[in-house]
């Protein structure tokens, strides 16, 4: 488990979201997923780099499959940026974190 | 030259890359292998490989890059996980950016491999991520107990019909012509499949559907008849093409975009390019076999290529 980052369920996806006073960035992602793995390291250095900023929080789809459906991911990884409880943005597939950092400017700002 | 030269910087982390980063680590050339955020390559989206030898009971994709990665980094290959901004190929030392950061090394092996077709409609690119998948491993969960659809007619369409059987009730098979390319061994699989249906001489000219998938516009391309097909996902394997824009202007390639090495004109060293010190393999060289093991097997050669080359270099250095 690493630093700065949440760990969201079914069950406290929603308590989190909206009671979060930072932009908060989902990952919706799965253990067999390929590209899950190839952006979780670069989501790392984001949460420990603009901690105070965003905070990063994942979602094993695998495991809470109704947040997933909720929100209509359907491919993965997703992310999704929530800003006051609400989506504010989502990215599909993997991207690097020149690209990433780039997509959350606004926030990051 | 100077100290920040490199021996040799490797583009690309398949199997071709990470083999070439093997061998050239292993020669002390202390390899910097820029990965990509596609990192792995195309095996990353994949599920069982069964044809890569000394896997007799077949091995994940993923897993088998994450084993690739670690022996190349066991020897000392040292890794940026990034894209490839631009390169420069026309003097030596040649020079590599990550976006603002130069890298600069004697030799460059290319190894960028290739990614999947996509159909190139528009509804396509609107309902990517909401019902139109890249990825059948990653998201062939999402579509349990429903009807989807997969496009295509080689190993890799077979390939991804049989594994999205294991959630959906009936995967269409959506082929342009009246037999598959596929191997035999994928086609006896598939025609054995109950879930699978085949839609033949069919090509889809629309993805339907407003926030998620709901359909696809087909249409017959022997008697024009359009059809309207209720599926809520569509995964498109319809060929690859090559990562190799990167290099436009630089390296000779094909038509198609292929790199074009010396091996094709039966040519040593092989995996040599129009650029003296710039070596090429795997799926960006290679559109004829595309298989793990013959990249691996060319990276290697682009490695005992470099490796060679850098020592004749030397040696005539040195007897300057």
């Amino acid at each position: 488990m690493a630093e700065g980052i949440l760990y969201l369920s079914d069950d406290t996806f929603d308590e989190t979201i909206q009671g979060s006073d930072k932009p908060v960035l989902v990952d919706f992602w799965a253990e067999w997923c390929g590209p899950c793995k190839m952006i979780a390291p670069v989501l790392e250095e984001i949460a420990s780099e603009q901690g105070e900023q965003l905070q990063i929080a994942k979602l094993n789809v695998d495991d809470n499959p109704d947040a997933a459906r909720r929100f209509g991911v359907l491919s993965i990884p997703t992310l999704i940026l929530f800003r006051n409880g609400e989506v504010e943005k989502r990215l599909v597939g993997a991207k690097g974190k020149g690209q990433l950092l780039q997509e959350l400017s606004d926030v990051l700002a | 030259m100077p100290d920040d030269v490199r021996e040799v910087i490797i583009i690309g982390s398949g199997p071709a890359g990470l083999t070439a980063a093997v061998y050239a680590a292993r020669a002390n050339l202390h390899p910097l292998m820029i990965e990509g955020v596609d990192a792995g390559g195309q095996l990353m989206l994949t599920t069982e490989v069964e044809n890569y030898p000394g896997f007799p009971e077949g091995i994940l994709g993923p897993d088998m890059m994450a084993r690739f990665r670690e022996q190349a980094e066991r020897f000392g290959t040292e890794f940026v996980t990034a894209n490839v901004s631009k390169v420069d190929l026309s003097a030596r030392p040649f020079s590599v950016w990550v976006d603002d950061e130069e890298h600069r090394s004697r030799a460059v092996i290319v190894s960028t491999g290739a990614r999947a077709r996509m159909l190139g409609l528009e509804s396509e690119a609107q309902l990517l991520g909401h019902g139109v998948s890249t990825c059948a491993t990653c998201d062939g969960f999402f579509f349990r107990d429903q009807e989807i659809a997969v496009v295509g007619g080689g190993d890799s369409a077979l390939e991804e019909a049989l594994f999205l059987t294991k959630f959906a009730t009936k995967v269409t098979l959506i082929h342009r012509r009246a037999e598959l390319r596929a191997s035999k061994i994928m086609q006896d699989r598939a025609f054995a499949n109950e879930r699978i249906e085949f839609l033949w001489d069919s090509v889809v000219e629309d993805v339907l559907g407003d926030q998620t998938l709901s359909g696809l516009r087909v249409r017959n391309v022997k008697t024009d008849a359009v059809s309207e097909l209720p599926v809520t996902g569509m995964f498109v394997a319809i060929g690859h093409f090559p990562n190799t824009n990167l290099f436009d202007g630089q390296l000779d390639r094909d038509d198609e975009g292929y790199v074009l090495t010396k091996g094709l004109a039966g040519e040593t060293p092989a995996t040599a390019t129009n650029i003296e010190g710039v070596f090429a393999c795997g799926d960006c060289v290679d559109h004829v076999y595309r298989q793990a093991v013959t990249a691996a097997g060319m990276g290697c050669q682009a490695a005992i290529d470099t490796e060679r080359w850098l020592e004749a270099k030397a040696h005539e250095e040195r007897s300057a």
